[in-house]
């Protein structure tokens, strides 16, 4: 009984602490940076600042402009609910379940591609025709790093592949485990469009990829722009601290406590990245994300030994 | 113990991937001395036979040369020759990446067929071993500078080296030092030849080496070389 009221963790949590990952990163930056830098509440005001606005809406737009931002979030919440969160199993699981989750992304990602073409400006096509280019490689890297636990434990939905519950020999479960987390860490930069793919602070129109798509959001919508991409970048991360942490199927403090640090560890990680390195040149990114296909071919390669 | 030879592989892996991904000299050299200085540890973890006083001279030497003294040779040999940042592949990066998987799924299949009468601490040591010297061979027969070549050279000891050392218990401890010795030499002899190919010919492509000969046709007429520098000679005074 009591097992069922902590799956409620997996949407309670995120709701609240996500867009705090984007207030440890800036931090993280301007700690790199040598500025004191802004709160790490920040987020939290900007989407407050953004609710209480006006929404304009361009006149070339259409309905489906206005229904995108709520759809990608209601894609983003539903995929919470297929989550598990710090070895407790998610509230829905069945087999195949991750299949779900990536498609979910994908609806959100379809939605918010074709309000950007609906914008009817060339700047945002340019966006959505990059956007939905290098997503379509990032899939099949999530699907071969996701094939490669299933292999290993095999066990086909989210709650169930954790690298613990595998038979196969522990020389085996360990390069498999943090090679496919490193190889997750890497698309979730790409899909996040964090630093070496996409440079979220950047408003240059012909260097933008996700940026260039939401230019015409504003108020409420940009907020729920700016919330849904916090959620998705905390299940990113929760993706790669439910392969690292062993699934309990209780609930477990130490547990719950490695999890937040797994994943804030991961968001300082990111910052790290960003005031480090330069972004790519867009010619550079499908070999970055073909790394980290690599990584996890490798990984499906060891999983069959 | 076993853990961080798991994750010394797992380096490992990541420094070939990346070697074969990388497109600055300077990153290279970063790397290949990583990997060797990561490998120079693994004698630590090898607990089958307990760790013995020439353990800790092999892991110095390892470590200091490769760590070390290696990428200080290189770099200066890299600052001497004053040549382009970039490694100039003959195939391209992401190509380079997918021959490196077949070169790991080739390494495991050669590690299944060859049984080896000795019991190993990891599964993953022989067949990556296996990785490093086909990457190592890889990146010397497709890079075109010679300074690329030298680290192709490296990478393939690195390989030669994690097969040794996990047979290490059965294995003259003379024998690691004398082929380190040996691979030293080696890039001490090739840095200074480096310099001396780009002095003498402004250059350490190692794909126009191929073109030299005693007779070249220059300027619609047959000369050699020594007539080719004596004119040059000629023009500059």
């Amino acid at each position: 009984m009591s097992v069922q009221i902590f799956k409620l963790f997996s949407i309670f949590f995120p709701l609240i602490l996500s867009p705090l990952l984007f207030g440890v990163i800036n931090k993280t930056k301007a700690f790199f940076a040598g500025r004191k830098g802004m709160s790490v509440l920040q987020p939290y005001y900007d989407i407050f600042k953004l609710i209480q606005k006006e929404n304009i809406y361009s006149q070339t737009t259409s309905s489906i402009f206005k229904i995108s931002p709520v759809i990608g979030l209601i894609c983003v919440y539903m995929a919470l609910f297929i989550m598990p969160f710090a070895g407790i199993p998610a509230i829905f699981s069945f087999k195949g379940d991750f299949i779900l989750l990536a498609y979910l992304f994908g609806l959100s990602r379809f939605f918010t591609v074709v309000a950007a073409l609906d914008t009817g400006s060339s700047f945002e096509g340019m966006g959505a025709s990059r956007e939905v280019t290098f997503s379509a490689i990032t899939e099949s890297v999530f699907f071969l790093s996701l094939i490669a636990l299933i292999l290993i434990t095999k066990e086909y939905s989210l709650s169930g592949i954790s690298p613990y519950s595998s038979e196969k020999h522990f020389s085996i479960i360990l390069p498999v485990m943090l090679l496919v987390s490193v190889a997750i860490f890497l698309i979730s930069l790409a899909e996040n469009s964090r630093i070496p793919v996409d440079d979220p602070n950047t408003h240059l129109e012909l260097t933008m990829i996700h940026e260039v798509m939401i230019l015409d959001y504003s108020s409420a919508d940009l907020a729920v722009i700016q919330y849904l991409s916090s959620i998705k970048m905390w299940i990113f991360f929760s993706i790669i601290a439910n392969i690292l942490l062993p699934h309990t199927f209780y609930v477990s403090l130490t547990n719950i406590f490695y999890f937040f640090i797994i994943i804030f560890s991961l968001a300082v990680l990111t910052g790290i990245i960003e005031s480090s390195i330069a972004r790519l040149r867009m010619l550079k990114v499908p070999q970055f994300i073909i790394g980290a296909a690599c990584l996890s071919l490798i990984a499906v390669i060891l999983a069959f030994k | 113990m076993e853990t961080y030879i798991e994750i010394i592989m797992i380096i490992l892996i990541i420094c070939n991937l990346w070697l074969l991904a990388a497109s600055r000299i300077k990153q290279c050299i970063y790397l290949v001395a990583f990997q060797g200085a990561m490998l120079g540890l693994l004698p630590f973890f090898q607990t089958g036979h307990g760790i013995l006083p020439r353990t800790f001279i092999i892991v110095t030497g390892i470590t200091l040369i490769k760590g070390f003294v290696f990428p200080i040779l290189l770099t200066k040999a890299l600052k001497d020759v004053k040549v382009k940042a970039e490694v100039e592949p003959l195939v391209s990066h992401s190509v380079s990446m997918i021959i490196g998987i077949f070169a790991l799924i080739i390494s495991l299949w050669l590690d299944e067929r060859l049984q080896l009468p000795l019991t190993i601490e990891s599964e993953l040591i022989i067949p990556l071993s296996y990785f490093t010297i086909f990457v190592g061979l890889f990146l010397t027969v497709t890079r075109k500078k010679a300074i690329t070549q030298v680290l192709g050279y490296i990478t393939l000891e690195n390989g030669i080296f994690a097969f040794g050392v996990s047979i290490l218990s059965e294995h003259p401890w003379l024998v690691e030092m004398g082929i380190l010795l040996d691979v030293f030499v080696a890039v001490f002899i090739m840095g200074i030849m480096v310099f001396y190919i780009e002095k003498e010919f402004d250059h350490i492509d190692a794909d126009k080496l191929a073109h030299l000969r005693d007779w070249k046709i220059h300027k619609n007429k047959l000369f050699s070389w020594d007539i080719y520098h004596s004119e040059a000679e000629e023009e500059s005074k």
